[in-house]
């Protein structure tokens, strides 16, 4: 199976070597017409303002909206979960998210970086905890109708899934626990 | 299962530099040039009094900024701040821990504070970056408790020679220490004076175990993917933006030759009609005593 991971900043890296872990073919996406033929693209942790940027100047946002309307799914980690949403709660004038998944996100909602945190959490399609990495995490404030949630912190969300569309707010990639990823490439790619 | 947060982990700090890679960070000393920055695509910024190249041309001594001078920036702006301490200076550090900073840099751009010891970076929760010449000096900063490093170059020159000296030195004692034999690393972790640990790591892993920027003399988009192509995993720009003509044009340049290192039609695109980059300075004509790469030790 190949998977794409938008390389313009950020960890990327480390999505691709997880998702090869996980025994996805996995390359990274630096401009639209690396996305053709791919099952799946992830929008890695990153800074959200930067990667937007590069977005728009490179074409991605008609790109990623076009392949998720022919069944490219799409999971967004923490920057990435911002990307993705319908709405940003706090978004800078020209910040505009890729409204794939019907969720309200605030950035930076923990605070700044003394704020950021690793902490256990639930996952229900998991058997055991996995610990979420948080850094200058943003939450998922809303869910709209379809949206199922997968974990949360202390109440608050911080994965969630909209049929080929996933999102969370911590780093699965800097764990070395490829469970997220291979729910990722099992139960979300194909899930359109 | 244990839902207690727990703030301040060594993978919490390297894991905010992990996120800036493939970035640009850059130096600014007001508010309206962090937005600037944070308009043009930067990563982060570095919230300083001056920028290297006026430190360089002032003299004297060189301090942390002022308290005012970095809540406007982090007021200005939401993508990271991060700002400098002096060496070894470790009041300094917890002054700009307690301002909200989210990465101290403790930096040879600074005068030393302390010309023995550098900052123990495990007394904090925000994280530290250190400039380094090579790898035993990366160690040395990691094994004090920095999260992130950047190598040295010579600042406030836009003179990318020293940075492209110092990334090849560390690249290739890192693919030396990764080739050697597990019973040559105690003579090894002795040459580099360096911890025996993070020596033995650097072996297993064949990389450092921290996020590596460049900085230290980049001036143009292509300098950028010169430093991204020899393996770095970001860049600092200090002087090289707000020095040169249309600052703005300039950063975003940057950016784009950050990203698509490996792009030369890119790179030719980004760098037509940049105006006037900031002066450059030879290094020979840097008296030694003025140059900043050879502070911290």
């Amino acid at each position: 199976m190949r998977v794409g991971v938008l390389a313009l900043q950020g960890a990327f890296r480390e999505h691709i070597l997880m998702l090869e872990a996980a025994g996805a073919t996995a390359h990274a996406v630096r401009l639209p017409e690396q996305l053709d033929g791919v099952a799946g693209l992830v929008i890695p942790g990153g800074e959200s303002t930067a990667i937007a940027k590069l977005m728009r100047t490179y074409g991605f946002y008609e790109a990623i909206r076009e392949c998720h309307g022919s069944g490219m799914a799409v999971w967004g980690t923490c920057a990435g979960a911002i990307l993705s949403a319908q709405t940003i709660a706090d978004a800078l004038p020209d910040q505009e998210p890729l409204g794939l998944m019907a969720t309200t996100v605030r950035r930076n909602a923990y605070g700044r970086q003394v704020d950021s945190f690793e902490a256990d959490l639930a996952i229900g399609q998991l058997d055991l905890p996995f610990r979420g990495v948080f850094i200058r995490a943003p939450l998922i404030e809303a869910v709209g109708e379809g949206v199922k949630v997968l974990a949360r912190h202390r109440g608050d969300i911080v994965a969630a899934q909209e049929c080929d569309m996933l999102a969370t707010t911590f780093h699965p990639e800097l764990t070395g626990d490829l469970r997220v990823h291979r729910y990722f490439l099992e139960h979300v790619i194909g899930a359109g | 299962m244990n839902e207690t947060s727990t703030t301040g982990t060594l993978r919490v700090k390297t894991g905010l530099a992990e996120m800036l890679k493939g970035g640009v960070i850059m130096d600014v000393v007001t508010a309206e040039q962090a937005k600037i920055a944070e308009d043009a695509g930067a990563v982060a910024v570095m919230a300083l009094e001056r920028v290297p190249a006026d430190i360089r041309a002032a003299g004297g001594v060189a301090r942390m900024a002022d308290p005012t001078i970095v809540e406007q920036i982090v007021g200005a702006v939401s993508i990271p701040v991060m700002a400098k301490c002096r060496i070894g200076h470790f009041v300094e550090a917890q002054v700009l821990q307690s301002l909200g900073v989210d990465y101290i840099d403790e930096s040879e751009v600074l005068t030393p504070a302390d010309e023995e010891h550098h900052v123990n970076k495990w007394d904090f929760t925000v994280p530290f970056v250190c400039g380094a010449r090579n790898l035993g000096e990366a160690l040395r900063r990691i094994g004090e408790g920095a999260a992130m490093i950047r190598t040295k170059g010579e600042p406030g020159t836009g003179n990318v020679v020293e940075a492209v000296r110092h990334m090849r030195t560390m690249l290739e004692e890192v693919a030396w220490v990764a080739g050697v034999r597990e019973e040559q690393l105690f003579t090894v972790a002795k040459d580099l004076q360096a911890p025996y640990d993070l020596v033995k790591w650097v072996h297993d892993n064949g990389t450092l175990p921290v996020v590596n920027f460049s900085a230290g003399g980049i001036a143009t988009p292509a300098d950028a993917a010169l430093m991204m192509q020899l393996g770095c995993d970001g860049v600092f720009v200090g002087s090289g933006i707000f020095k040169s003509g249309d600052p703005a044009k300039r950063a975003k340049a940057i950016v784009e030759a950050t990203t698509h290192f490996e792009d030369a039609d890119i790179i030719a695109r980004v760098s037509r009609d940049l105006g006037e980059p900031m002066v450059g300075i030879n290094i020979s004509d840097i008296p030694d005593a003025e140059r900043m790469q050879e502070r911290g030790w």
